[in-house]
C-alpha cells in the first residue's frame, strides 16, 4: 500500500474536528463567563448611586428613561434621568417593583407576544417590535395612542389598551383580546418599561425619529 | 453491511423509522396548514381573529416544523443505525414505548395550544399551556417528557454504536445527538431577566439549527452517498470530518450574531461577524462533496461498468431520494449560507433584525438545509420497506419536488422583498415606533410581496399533496425494479 498523505488521513481529520470543536466551545463557555456577569440584573443601590448597568435592577420604573446618542459609542443609549411617576408612584421597592417586573415577564410568555411582535428583535413580525416600546411617542402626552384611549398618563393609556386591543385598531390588522387583567396589564407595562431600559447597543437605530424622539426630547 | 441497506423488512429498528417518519411527514401537513392560516391573516386580518389568532397559527406553524424535523432525524437514525453497524438497534423496544410516548405528548401539546390558547400570567401556565418562547413553546412538563425521550433515543444509539460496527457516520452520530440532546436543557428554565432570557434561549435555536442539526444533516448526506451512488466510504467520512471540523469551528462562535442586540456587550459584533460570515464555507464544502462525489461515481461507472456499485447499471439506486439530496446540498449553501451571509453582519443586522428578510432566510434555510434532506430520507425507506432495488421518479415525484421547492423559494423572494421595505420605511426612514412598523406594512410593495407570498404557500401546499400520493403509491408502482 503506498505511503498516505496525511490530507487524505480519516484519523488526522478526526482529531483536527475534535480539537476545533473543543477549542470553540471553551471559548464560548468563557465568554458566556463573562457576558452573564455583564448582562445580571442591576440593583437599587445601583440606581440611587448612578451605577450604569446593561440591565438594570427592576426600580429603573421610578425613573424617567431617554434613548439619546452616545457620541463616545456613536449610537444611542438608553439614559435614565430623574424620577417619575409610574401608575401614580416613584417609590416602588426592590420587592414591590421586582414583583412587578415577574408578573410582566409571566406574562409575555404565557400571553404569547413573541408570537406576534419582537422583544429585542426577536419573535414574529406581525406586529411591532417592542424593544423601546415604552419610549414610542405614540405613547407620549401628544402621541395619538395615549389620546385615543382618553387616559392621562402613557402607562394607563398602555394598560388600557392591553386590557381592550381589540377595541382601540390602529390599523386593519388587530391586537386579539387575551384575557389580560388590570394587574396583569400593570405588570406588562413594568416589563416594558424595564426593557426599555436595557442597553442594546443602539437597536433600534433612530428610534422614534418621526415624532423628534431622537436624544429623549 | 450494505447488505441489508435496501430493505427494511425483518428490521425493528427500520419498522421503528417508517413510524417516526409517518408521524413526521403528518406534521409537515400541519405546519403547511397552520402556515397557510398565518399568510392568509397577512392579506386578511379579519381571518378567524379572535377564533384561531396569527399567534396560535404561527406557534403551531413553527413547533409544528421543529417537532416533524426532530422525529424525521430520529427516524433517520433508526433507520441507518442497522446498515452502519451492521446489528439491530439495542434497546428497541423501549425506543418503540418512548415513540408513543412522544407521539401522545405531542399530540396533547397541540390540543392544548388550540383549545385553551393563553392562560393567566403564572407559572401554571408555563408548565401546562405553553412558555411563549420562540419555537420552544412547549410547556415544561413537555419539555421533562422530551428529555425523557431524547435520553432514551441517545442511549439507543450510543449502546447500539458500542455493541456493533462505529463507523465514522455512528461515531458523528453520536456525539452531535448527545450535544443535540443535551442543549435542550438550556431552554429549561423561567427568568425575570429578558436578556439572560434570550441568551440561553439561543443556545437551544443557534445551536441546533447552525451547528448540531448541520452536522447531522452532514452524516445523513454521507450515509445518502454511500447508499444510494455507492461512494467510498473512506472518501466520504473524511469529508465529514471536514465538514464538522468547519461547521463547529464557524457554527459554535457564530451564535455572536444573535447577541448583537439583546443587552450583551459589544464584542460580540466582532466574534458574531467573524465567525456567522465563515458559516457558508461547509455549505458550499457540502455542496461541492455531493457534485464531486456524484461525478466521479458516475464517472467511474462509465469506465469500468458495474463493478463495485450496487446495482449493476445504475450510478443512483434512488432517483427521488438522491434529487431531494442534491436539492439539500445546494439549498442548504442557497437558503442558511446565502440568504444568512446577507444579514449577518452588525451593520447590516442593524437594521434587518426582527424584519421579514430573517422570516426568508429562515424559510429557505430550514427548507434546504432540513426539509429536503429529511423527506429524501423518506424516498430510502420507502424503497426499503417495498424492496425495491431501483426506486424511479414517478410524475408525482416531480411534481412534488418542483412546486415544493418552487413554492418554498418564491416564498422566501416574496418575504426578501417585504423585508426590503421593511428595512426601508420602517427602520430606515421612519425610526422602527408604531406607527413607523404600519407605514411600513402598508407600502404596496410590502403588501404585494404577502399576497405573493400567499400565492407561493399555496403552491407549496399542492406539492406537498403530490409528494402525500407518491409516498403512498409509489411503493406498489411497477415502474420500479425490483
Amino acid at each position: 500500500m503506498a505511503k498516505k498523505s496525511v490530507w487524505s488521513d480519516n484519523r488526522f481529520w478526526q482529531r483536527s474536528a475534535a480539537w476545533v470543536t473543543g477549542f470553540a466551545s471553551i471559548l464560548l463557555i468563557w465568554l458566556t463567563f463573562d457576558t452573564s456577569v455583564q448582562i445580571a440584573m442591576g440593583t437599587d443601590a445601583d440606581l440611587q448611586n448612578g451605577v450604569t448597568k446593561r440591565v438594570p435592577g427592576p426600580t429603573v420604573i421610578n425613573y424617567k428613561i431617554t434613548y439619546e446618542m452616545s457620541t463616545a459609542r456613536g449610537h444611542e443609549v438608553p439614559v435614565i434621568g430623574e424620577k417619575e411617576l409610574f401608575f401614580g408612584r416613584d417609590d416602588y421597592s426592590e420587592e414591590e417593583a421586582g414583583a412587578l417586573l415577574h408578573l410582566g415577564k409571566l406574562g409575555s410568555q404565557t400571553k404569547n407576544c413573541m408570537n406576534c411582535h419582537t422583544l429585542l428583535g426577536n419573535g414574529a413580525y406581525y406586529a411591532p417590535d417592542l424593544t423601546k416600546a415604552w419610549l414610542d411617542p405614540a405613547w407620549g402626552p401628544e402621541g395619538s395612542m395615549q389620546a385615543m384611549t382618553g387616559k392621562e398618563t402613557k402607562e394607563e393609556a398602555m394598560a388600557e389598551f392591553l386590557q381592550h386591543p381589540s377595541t382601540y385598531p390602529t390599523h386593519a390588522r388587530m391586537m386579539p383580546n387575551l384575557g389580560i387583567t388590570a394587574e396583569e396589564a400593570k405588570g406588562l407595562v413594568a416589563f416594558l418599561k424595564h426593557m426599555s431600559s436595557i442597553d442594546t447597543n443602539g437597536f433600534p437605530r433612530n428610534f422614534g425619529k418621526i415624532k423628534g424622539a431622537v436624544h429623549g426630547k | 453491511m450494505a447488505s441489508n441497506h435496501l430493505t427494511g423488512i425483518g428490521s425493528e429498528s427500520k419498522q421503528l423509522a417508517t413510524w417516526y417518519f409517518t408521524f413526521a411527514i403528518i406534521l409537515f401537513g400541519a405546519q403547511l396548514l397552520f402556515g397557510l392560516v398565518a399568510a392568509i391573516q397577512y392579506v386578511m386580518p379579519g381571518f378567524l381573529f379572535e377564533l384561531l389568532d396569527f399567534s396560535v397559527a404561527r406557534m403551531i406553524h413553527i413547533n409544528a416544523l421543529v417537532v416533524w424535523m426532530v422525529f424525521a432525524m430520529f427516524g433517520s437514525v433508526y433507520w441507518l443505525l442497522p446498515d452502519e453497524t451492521g446489528i439491530e438497534t439495542v434497546g428497541i423496544k423501549i425506543g418503540k414505548l418512548l415513540y408513543w410516548v412522544f407521539v401522545a405528548a405531542i399530540v396533547v401539546v397541540v390540543l392544548v395550544y388550540l383549545i385553551v390558547q393563553v392562560g393567566p400570567a403564572d407559572e401554571m401556565s408555563i408548565w401546562f399551556i405553553h412558555e411563549g418562547r420562540e419555537y420552544i413553546e412547549a410547556p415544561r412538563w413537555a419539555d421533562w417528557g422530551i428529555v425523557v425521550v431524547a435520553l432514551g433515543f441517545v442511549a439507543n444509539l450510543f449502546m447500539t454504536g458500542i455493541k456493533g460496527k462505529q463507523t465514522g457516520i455512528v461515531t458523528v452520530l453520536m456525539a452531535d445527538m448527545l450535544a443535540f440532546a443535551g442543549l435542550y436543557l438550556a431552554g429549561m428554565f423561567f427568568t425575570d431577566n429578558i436578556s439572560v432570557d434570550q441568551y440561553w434561549w439561543w443556545w437551544v435555536i443557534h445551536l441546533w439549527v447552525e451547528a448540531t442539526w448541520e452536522v447531522f444533516v452532514g452524516a445523513l448526506a454521507a450515509y445518502a452517498l454511500i447508499t444510494i451512488i455507492g461512494a467510498k466510504r473512506q472518501v466520504v467520512e473524511m469529508w465529514l470530518w471536514i465538514e464538522v471540523a468547519m461547521l463547529f469551528g464557524s457554527g459554535i462562535l457564530g451564535m455572536g450574531h444573535h447577541y448583537f442586540w439583546i443587552g450583551t456587550p459589544e464584542y460580540w459584533w466582532e466574534i458574531g461577524a467573524l465567525f456567522s460570515a465563515l458559516e457558508p464555507l461547509p455549505l458550499v464544502a457540502m455542496f461541492i462533496h455531493v457534485l464531486y462525489d456524484w461525478g466521479k461515481e458516475t464517472g467511474l461507472q462509465m469506465a469500468e461498468g458495474a463493478e463495485g456499485h450496487a446495482i449493476a447499471g445504475h450510478t443512483i439506486t434512488n432517483k427521488p431520494a438522491f434529487t431531494w439530496i442534491v436539492l439539500n446540498a445546494f439549498g442548504n449553501f442557497l437558503g442558511a449560507g446565502i440568504w444568512g451571509f446577507f444579514h449577518t453582519l452588525p451593520q447590516v443586522n442593524l437594521y434587518t433584525h426582527g424584519t421579514q428578510f430573517t422570516s426568508a432566510h429562515g424559510h429557505l434555510a430550514f427548507f434546504g438545509a432540513y426539509a429536503t434532506i429529511l423527506i429524501g430520507m423518506m424516498y430510502l425507506a420507502i424503497q426499503g420497506t417495498n424492496g425495491i432495488k431501483v426506486l424511479k421518479h414517478t410524475k408525482s415525484s416531480i411534481a412534488g419536488i418542483w412546486m415544493i421547492a418552487g413554492g418554498v423559494m418564491g416564498m422566501g423572494i416574496a418575504l426578501t422583498i417585504a423585508g426590503y421595505v421593511q428595512v426601508l420605511v420602517s427602520r430606515a426612514q421612519m425610526g422602527a415606533t408604531w406607527a413607523g412598523y404600519f407605514d411600513g406594512q402598508s407600502g404596496m410593495w410590502f403588501s404585494q410581496a404577502m399576497d405573493w407570498r400567499l400565492i407561493m404557500g399555496v403552491v407549496t401546499f399542492l406539492g406537498f399533496a403530490f409528494l402525500i400520493k407518491d409516498f403512498l403509491s409509489t411503493g406498489k408502482n411497477p415502474v420500479h425494479e425490483r
